[in-house]
């Protein structure tokens, strides 16, 4: 029996357990998946939680619901990966032997790394809204609270959906303005970027959005340290912004699973290649998604793009022919801007995020770059569709790569 | 595209001031940018600049972090060197393109 092993069933480990288990005769291969938790969450839904408009059941399902038959499904904490003898080593001390390994253990937030983001104001006056704890303790203080500077920090790059914090603040200011007390609540978006957005057309056309929203930006602040005692932070070059709520989105890093294998960069992150998804140090190990240390967003549209690469160069490695597909970074995210409105970005690589339509030219019905309702109700009718296609490994009918079609250069 | 004489010499820079070519850098160079950041070079800011240009050119992406762990500098003192935006001057200075912001 040959054999697949899969670290990792979020959102690109399940796609792939269910494509191969498909492609990959029954009887020769067997697949077993690993992960350490039992409940999937779809993270997009976090943004909506502080807000109210998602509850914590909203946005987790049991794992095992979304595996195929045919797949062995082991629950534990991975020790390491030995590239060199092919096995991976159970926390308990279970060695397994794999042909071909997949990695998408994601990334996870390090609040730790930011000395004072971890003290005493820690989930009273600071939160973070990339875990379900974060978003659910968020929620329960908006509820009572009665304004000041709602303070947003991005720690540092890459993180997990750039643009989250953009629509956490958009959010903020059309829910407080419907509380009717937004001239209490001074919002400040505080970024290590030069702008809004990564790519200078979006941060040009984001950054207006946030400047008619009375959002005002704060950029090239790396963060040093948050003092507790003052609620201030603090820049490397001594620049202070002071918060009566802060709300951080924390360094990102891969799992400490990847730092034991010695297989990360300096953020536990692994060096892939970027079009053909193979890990630099072993030909039969492939990383998808969070993990990677690929340049494009961190991004659940990126894995489900990305897996589709994975998959048909896979089995070109299994079956001993050259790769032929070739992943050129595309990736595509609604940006809800408050008001039951939301815009939509659409790039890769090598192109930057335009204005246009999306996904049938001139028609739409998605406006690229523009807020508008249909592409607020995209974003809601998304979360159907991650949950009963996307993840089942199913086609959807958008194209893997980016097309320059609908788009305004 | 456009060129600047820069110490007297032609050299390719992008709309930001940034040279395409590192191949046309040289220290007298990075003096002269440095001057327009209002920044003047001491040894310890050339082995900085050694440290950008040799990274760079073999291809590793810097980012604040990988330099604040390089030994060479820490944050800190990289941000009192080159105030403001140490790694955009510090590049700039070193002749090499400007850090891609990530994604």
């Amino acid at each position: 029996m040959k054999k697949l092993i899969i670290i990792g069933s979020g959102t690109g480990g399940t796609i792939m357990a269910n494509k191969m288990r498909k492609s990959l005769d029954i009887d020769k291969w067997e697949i077993t998946v690993i992960d350490k938790e039992k409940e999937h969450y779809y993270q997009p839904g976090f943004l909506f939680i502080p807000f109210g408009f998602y509850k914590k059941e909203d946005v987790i399902k049991p794992k095992y619901d979304f595996m195929p038959a045919g797949v062995n499904i082991i629950f534990s904490d991975v020790d390491r990966i030995n590239g060199e003898k092919n096995e991976v080593i159970l926390k308990d001390g279970v060695v397994l032997k794999y042909d071909y390994l997949i990695i998408a253990t994601g990334a996870r937030i390090v609040p730790e790394d930011t000395p004072g983001l971890k003290d005493g104001l820690w989930q009273k006056n600071i939160f973070d809204f990339y875990t379900i704890e974060g978003a659910v303790a968020l929620s329960n203080f908006f509820k009572t609270w009665d304004g000041g500077d709602l303070v947003l920090n991005v720690a540092e790059m890459p993180i997990k959906c750039p643009v989250a914090p953009l629509e956490f603040v958009m959010f903020a200011d059309a829910f407080f303005t419907e509380r009717g007390m937004r001239n209490k609540v001074n919002i400040k978006y505080i970024t290590p970027l030069s702008g809004a957005f990564t790519r200078p057309r979006a941060s040009e056309i984001l950054g207006h959005l946030l400047e008619k929203k009375n959002i005002e930006i704060v950029p090239d602040f790396n963060i040093a340290e948050v003092d507790n005692d003052k609620k201030i932070i603090k820049d490397y070059a001594d620049n202070k912004v002071s918060f009566d709520c802060l709300i951080t989105v924390p360094v990102h890093m891969g799992d400490e699973m990847i730092e034991r294998s010695g297989l990360g960069d300096d953020l536990n992150f692994i060096p892939t290649d970027k079009h053909t998804l193979q890990s630099r140090a072993f030909d039969n190990i492939f990383v998808l998604g969070d993990a990677s240390d690929i340049p494009t967003s961190k991004a659940g549209s990126v894995v489900h793009f990305s897996s589709e690469v994975l998959h048909e160069n896979l089995m070109c490695a299994i079956e001993n022919r050259p790769f032929t597909a070739k992943y050129d970074g595309h990736s595509n995210c609604y940006i809800e801007t408050g008001h039951c409105k939301g815009a939509l970005i659409d790039f890769n690589y090598d192109t930057e995020p335009l204005p246009g339509y999306f996904p049938f030219p001139g028609i739409g019905p998605f406006g690229l770059l523009k807020e508008t309702r249909i592409n607020h109700y995209g974003k809601l009718l998304f979360r159907w569709i991650y949950w009963h296609i996307l993840l089942k490994g199913k086609e959807l009918p958008i194209s893997t790569e980016m097309t320059m079609a609908g788009k305004y250069l | 595209m456009a060129t600047k004489t820069i110490d007297g010499h032609q050299v390719e820079v992008n709309d930001e001031g940034y040279m395409l070519n590192p191949e046309q850098w040289n220290k007298n160079i990075a003096v002269e940018i440095a001057k327009e950041e209002g920044i003047d070079l001491s040894d310890k800011h050339f082995t900085i600049i050694d440290y950008i240009r040799e990274k760079i050119l073999s291809g590793e992406a810097l980012s604040l972090r990988r330099i604040g762990k390089s030994g060479v500098v820490d944050i800190k003192e990289f941000y009192q060197l080159f105030p403001g935006a140490p790694l955009k001057k510090a590049t700039k200075i070193a002749g090499v393109p400007k850090p891609e912001s990530c994604v």
